[in-house]
């Protein structure tokens, strides 16, 4: 129990007007050493991404000759060669690419999915909502890298980032709509949300600038927690071999192909599993650093 | 509570008819052709496909197929697989095998994560809870098969603590590996949720009282902060349970166990929908029962969720 006496409220300065949420939360942010690492590692892993060419010369397809087959470190290549004789640093780099694109991706449709149902399902109320909760029941119900691999095996010629996305966000949205729908129903009877009405505001008008506002903490926080989960379950599929086409080099098909070389060529296996791991991590610190700063109860 | 019952049951009706009419549309309302599939290279006289077309129902159209299978479902009938065995008989012999190390992998979640979760909570702000949370984050950023090569690497091949796969012997013995892979992230999760319930009820009104009237620390710490931070763990714990045999796919090819997730995979690929169906059939049954458990322990512990 915070027993600060009167000293702290007298402390406050009255005349300026109290910060919102969002200044709030971005001051809490940057004061997190956690914040600052996860953001310096996610803005070099968005870097890379987008021009891997920077990081890396070269394709990750040519200059594997089979003479450098397993060959140790050396000038110009840091992290030595792979089974078929190419470049272990540009394949990881070139890696990251797919893994973020899925991610976020997979994000943004999840929000928009999850996001709609579960406004419309909290705003609308009665039989929409009774529906549209047990339309997300049935879709949850499912483990989702159990779905994703029954559908994602039927589809193997079309597999690509876009097939991907959509089978993971077609099993992760229930999730979202949940939150979005208990925040939207905590704030559609708030008294600030009734006098809007009393004063004959309209119910579109209502929804854009009170109820979304307010439900997008707890949205925006479960997005960003998410996002890593996104990215390890890409690298799942591509693993068991039904989720990007071996062509787009993602480290999770990287992790699939040096699993054999687990008793002879260990650091094979290593250097991909470093980079997918360093990169969720990222996005988990991230998470919760956000949510700490997002969530009133979660004082530090 | 009655009320509350019988409306829980009744919500599980719709969603189980809509979640095994919708793996049973991804399995059986996609193109290919099973019967060739069954064949591989070799071609498929047209009489012996129409046969066995007849003998599966495919002939018929799809929402029949779904219905006759419900049906069969209902009387405890799973089907015939490809291969010609029932289903059942294919059921029966992984899922000793995956219960064994779901259970397993449960116990290590609850013990691990509520131990260091509540010495956390407990001292919050020091060395060991920041310890605990970065032990935590590093649990939930590695995935899966990465921590199962990582732990196969260093215990089983170069400290040969414990063997790299399981094979055919299931002991408790080999399967510590794979049920702690299994239940790394949950463990995580368990630690998180105590390490908050602890901190939030060590501040409560009623563990002031108890130490106000002179009760002993350790009693104040199992008596009242544990019991009452315990809920929200337990709840974890049985969704968990569902979440953790379907799970097991990875975990199960990794270490090469006869259980359901790695048969569950081999029927993918292979295109073996009858056996792919009643296999996910029954994961989503197991993972809607121990949530309507969950549910109605909870309803029981807190009055205010079966007046909603």
């Amino acid at each position: 129990m915070d027993e600060s006496g009167l000293g702290q409220i007298d402390a406050l300065d009255e005349s300026v007007p109290p910060a919102s949420l969002w200044r709030e939360a971005g001051r809490k942010l940057v004061r997190r050493p956690s914040f600052i690492v996860a953001a310096v590692m996610i803005l070099i892993v968005v870097a890379v991404t987008c021009f891997p060419g920077l990081f890396a010369s070269g394709d990750p397809n040519s200059g594997c000759f089979l003479a450098s087959r397993f060959g140790g470190p050396s000038a110009g290549h840091p992290l030595g060669f792979d089974q078929q004789g190419c470049d272990i640093y540009t394949r990881i780099i070139h890696g990251a690419r797919p893994s973020v694109l899925v991610g976020a991706l997979t994000m943004l449709t999840v929000l928009l999915l999850g996001g709609t149902v579960g406004a419309l399902a909290g705003w609308r109320g009665g039989w929409l909502d009774a529906i549209l909760s047990r339309l997300g029941d049935i879709f949850y119900a499912i483990p989702t890298v159990l779905a994703a691999l029954v559908f994602l095996n039927s589809q193997k010629d079309r597999s690509g980032v876009v097939m991907v996305v959509l089978v993971i966000a077609a099993f992760a949205w229930p999730q979202m709509a949940r939150i979005t729908r208990g925040a939207v129903l905590a704030v559609k009877n708030a008294d600030f949300v009734t006098a809007a009405r009393a004063l004959g505001v309209s119910n579109r008008r209502i929804l854009v600038s009170h109820v979304l506002p307010n439900a997008a903490a707890p949205m925006i926080v479960t997005a960003t927690v998410s996002l890593g989960t996104y990215i390890v379950l890409e690298a799942t599929l591509s693993f068991l071999g039904l989720g990007l086409p071996l062509t787009m080099h993602s480290w999770g098909s990287q992790i699939s192909a040096a699993q054999g070389l687990i008793r002879t060529h260990p650091e094979q296996l290593l250097w991909p599993s470093a980079a997918l791991a360093l990169t969720v991590l990222a996005f988990i610190m991230l998470g919760d650093a956000v949510r700490d700063a997002l969530d009133p109860k979660a004082r530090r | 509570m009655g009320w509350y019952i019988g409306k829980r049951v009744l919500q599980m009706v719709p969603v189980f008819i809509g979640a095994t009419l919708l793996v049973y549309a991804m399995v059986f309302l996609v193109p290919g052709d099973p019967i060739q599939a069954m064949f591989g290279e070799r071609a498929v006289n047209p009489n012996v496909a129409a046969q066995i077309r007849q003998q599966y129902h495919l002939d018929q159209p799809f929402i029949n197929q779904y219905l006759i299978w419900l049906g069969g479902i209902f009387q405890g009938d799973f089907g015939t697989s490809f291969s010609g065995r029932p289903v059942i008989d294919e059921i029966a012999q992984v899922y000793p095998t995956t219960v064994r190390l779901a259970l397993m992998a449960l116990v290590l979640e609850a013990v691990l994560g509520v131990v260091l979760g509540a010495v956390a909570g407990l001292r919050r702000g020091r060395w060991f809870d920041s310890t605990a949370l970065v032990l935590s984050l590093l649990l939930i950023a590695v995935p899966t098969f990465v921590m199962g090569f990582l732990l196969q690497a260093v215990v089983g091949v170069k400290l040969k603590w414990l063997p790299v796969t399981v094979g055919a012997d299931v002991s408790l013995r080999s399967l510590l590996m794979p049920a702690f892979v299994l239940a790394s992230v949950s463990i995580a999760y368990v630690l998180r949720l105590t390490r908050t319930s602890v901190a939030e009820n060590a501040q409560a009104d009623f563990v002031r009282t108890a130490r106000a009237k002179g009760l002993g620390a350790g009693q104040v710490v199992r008596r009242h902060i544990l019991r009452n931070s315990l809920i929200p763990v337990v709840t974890f714990l049985g969704v968990d349970l569902g979440a953790l045999m379907g799970g097991a796919i990875v975990t199960e090819g990794i270490f090469n166990i006869p259980g359901v997730g790695n048969k569950l995979f081999q029927a993918i690929i292979r295109g073996q929908g009858p056996t792919v169906v009643s296999l996910v059939t029954i994961l989503v049954l197991v993972f809607m029962l121990t949530s309507l458990i969950v549910d109605l322990l909870y309803a029981a512990l807190d009055p205010r969720i079966r007046l909603v």
